[in-house]
């Protein structure tokens, strides 16, 4: 039975995404051991990050100052703007390295039935930055589902006025993906959205 | 262990802890139903539980009172095909948020689910889905307990003509039985006693009709639930889509 300061930490270590009781108990463990490489400057990067994390004033992307390093990056295309549902599908694009304008996170999608209204998303502000930046394209890369596309399709009303291209990304085959594993809602959206080879 | 296995619409998907999902179904023969889906909102199964998914369900209980478990397997997506259209995904969401606030849960229920196979499958395919969506609606009402009676004039008698409707009884009205009352009542479009074409206006005065009905009452169980919320944005984006495409205006 670990001390009552082990046991607080394995308890919320186990309230983390991934871990239950048993894996909080080897990560704890882990920690304790490799107390000077792991332990230590664990603690202090958490610390750090307790102090500092915030979410950025222009996209909501989380950084530690108030604005993130994307929207400071001088090197980013401010007249495209990708509009994602959450920090973490912020950071999937980031990952793929590929575009290089800028984010606007929503905070979340339009539900009906779970009470999720345009007022409880970061609507406003996306619509300012619109106009303030004098953006020429948004793209919109929200999930395939039937609340993502909701809120897309709310989005590209809200800016039929201002005539913006609105674009989405596209649906179909993933890299790697054989049709014989798909699903025929994957295949519908592939076969919807073929494009001509030549 | 209790078991069945049936065919069944996914009305609605909850995340469960990590990775399992509570699903609400509606089925022919065991009506509303919930369970759990282990690995329900892993990333193999979540996208294949997306709401008016057709699903091929069985369900596994130790006793009739727990909440069981379903092992699904997918039979076909409503959602994608209709994914291009907003009007069409927000009766989608409509559909099953009235459903699942409003249906009995574990009764049969077998004409309800019959007509909302049948609605669900024209979405965005047929062009006359949004009459069949206000008439999906009116027959929800009936079933229910709160159906309008449509058959005569409430004040004179009469089966023909039928104009309006009254906003308190829900009893049709003819143009003469109206008289100076008419713009006191809810005008009742022709499609929703013969069926047949409509224009942007009938849809809106028969999602108007049923709307009040609807608000009148179920309102507390509906509002409660924010099902009334998605009913309405439905109404507005069907409305909405069709001036558009007609280019005329609504009154």
């Amino acid at each position: 039975m670990p001390d009552a300061p082990l046991d607080d930490l394995i308890g919320l270590l186990a309230r983390l995404p991934g871990l239950g009781p048993r894996s909080a108990r080897r990560a704890a463990l882990a920690l304790v051991r490799k107390r000077r490489v792991l332990l230590e400057p664990l603690a202090a990067a958490m610390a750090d990050v307790a102090e500092h994390a915030r979410e950025c004033l222009i996209c909501g992307n989380i950084g530690t100052s108030e604005r993130c390093d994307i929207c400071t990056d001088p090197k980013r295309d401010p007249t495209t703007l990708c509009v994602v549902e959450s920090v973490a599908d912020l950071w999937a694009m980031e990952r793929a390295q590929v575009f290089r304008g800028r984010y606007h996170v929503m905070g979340g999608t339009l539900s009906a039935l779970d009470g999720i209204g345009p007022e409880d998303l970061n609507l406003p502000r996306m619509a300012q930055r619109i106009a303030d930046d004098s953006v020429t394209e948004v793209i919109l890369a929200l999930g395939a589902t039937v609340d993502g596309q909701t809120t897309a399709h709310y989005i590209a009303d809200m800016l039929e006025d201002r005539g913006i291209p609105v674009t989405s990304l596209a649906q179909g085959v993933p890299v790697g993906g054989e049709l014989d594993y798909l699903d025929d809602g994957t295949i519908t959206a592939a076969l919807s959205a073929r494009r001509q080879m030549r | 262990m209790i078991e069945w296995r049936e065919q069944g619409i996914l009305l609605a998907v909850r995340r469960h802890g990590e990775a399992n999902a509570i699903i609400e179904v509606l089925t022919r023969d065991h009506g509303l139903h919930a369970g759990v889906v282990r690995g329900g909102a892993s990333r193999k199964q979540a996208p294949l539980l997306q709401v008016g998914a057709q699903l091929d369900l069985t369900w596994r209980a130790r006793i009739e009172d727990h909440i069981g478990s379903f092992v699904v397997e997918p039979v076909r997506s409503r959602a994608v095909p209709i994914m291009a259209d907003r009007a069409a995904l927000a009766a989608l969401q409509s559909v099953a948020a009235l459903l699942t606030t409003c249906i009995a849960e574990r009764q049969p229920v077998e004409e309800v689910h019959d007509r909302t196979y049948a609605l669900l499958d024209t979405l965005a395919r047929q062009p006359d889905w949004p009459q069949l969506y206000a008439q999906w609606e009116l027959s929800l009402l009936a079933d229910l307990g709160f159906g309008l009676d449509l058959s005569c004039c409430a004040v004179t008698g009469v089966t023909q003509q039928l104009r309006y409707v009254s906003p308190r009884t829900g009893r049709a009205v003819s143009q003469q039985g109206a008289g100076e009352w008419a713009d006191r009542l809810l005008p009742l479009p022709l499609f929703l006693l013969m069926g047949g074409d409509a224009s942007a206006q009938e849809t809106a005065d028969a999602l108007r009709l049923t709307g009040h009905f609807l608000r009148q009452w179920l309102g507390p169980t509906l509002t409660r639930s924010n099902a009334l919320d998605a009913r309405d944005q439905a109404a507005r984006a069907i409305v909405g889509q069709m001036v558009k495409a007609a280019g005329t205006p609504t009154g």
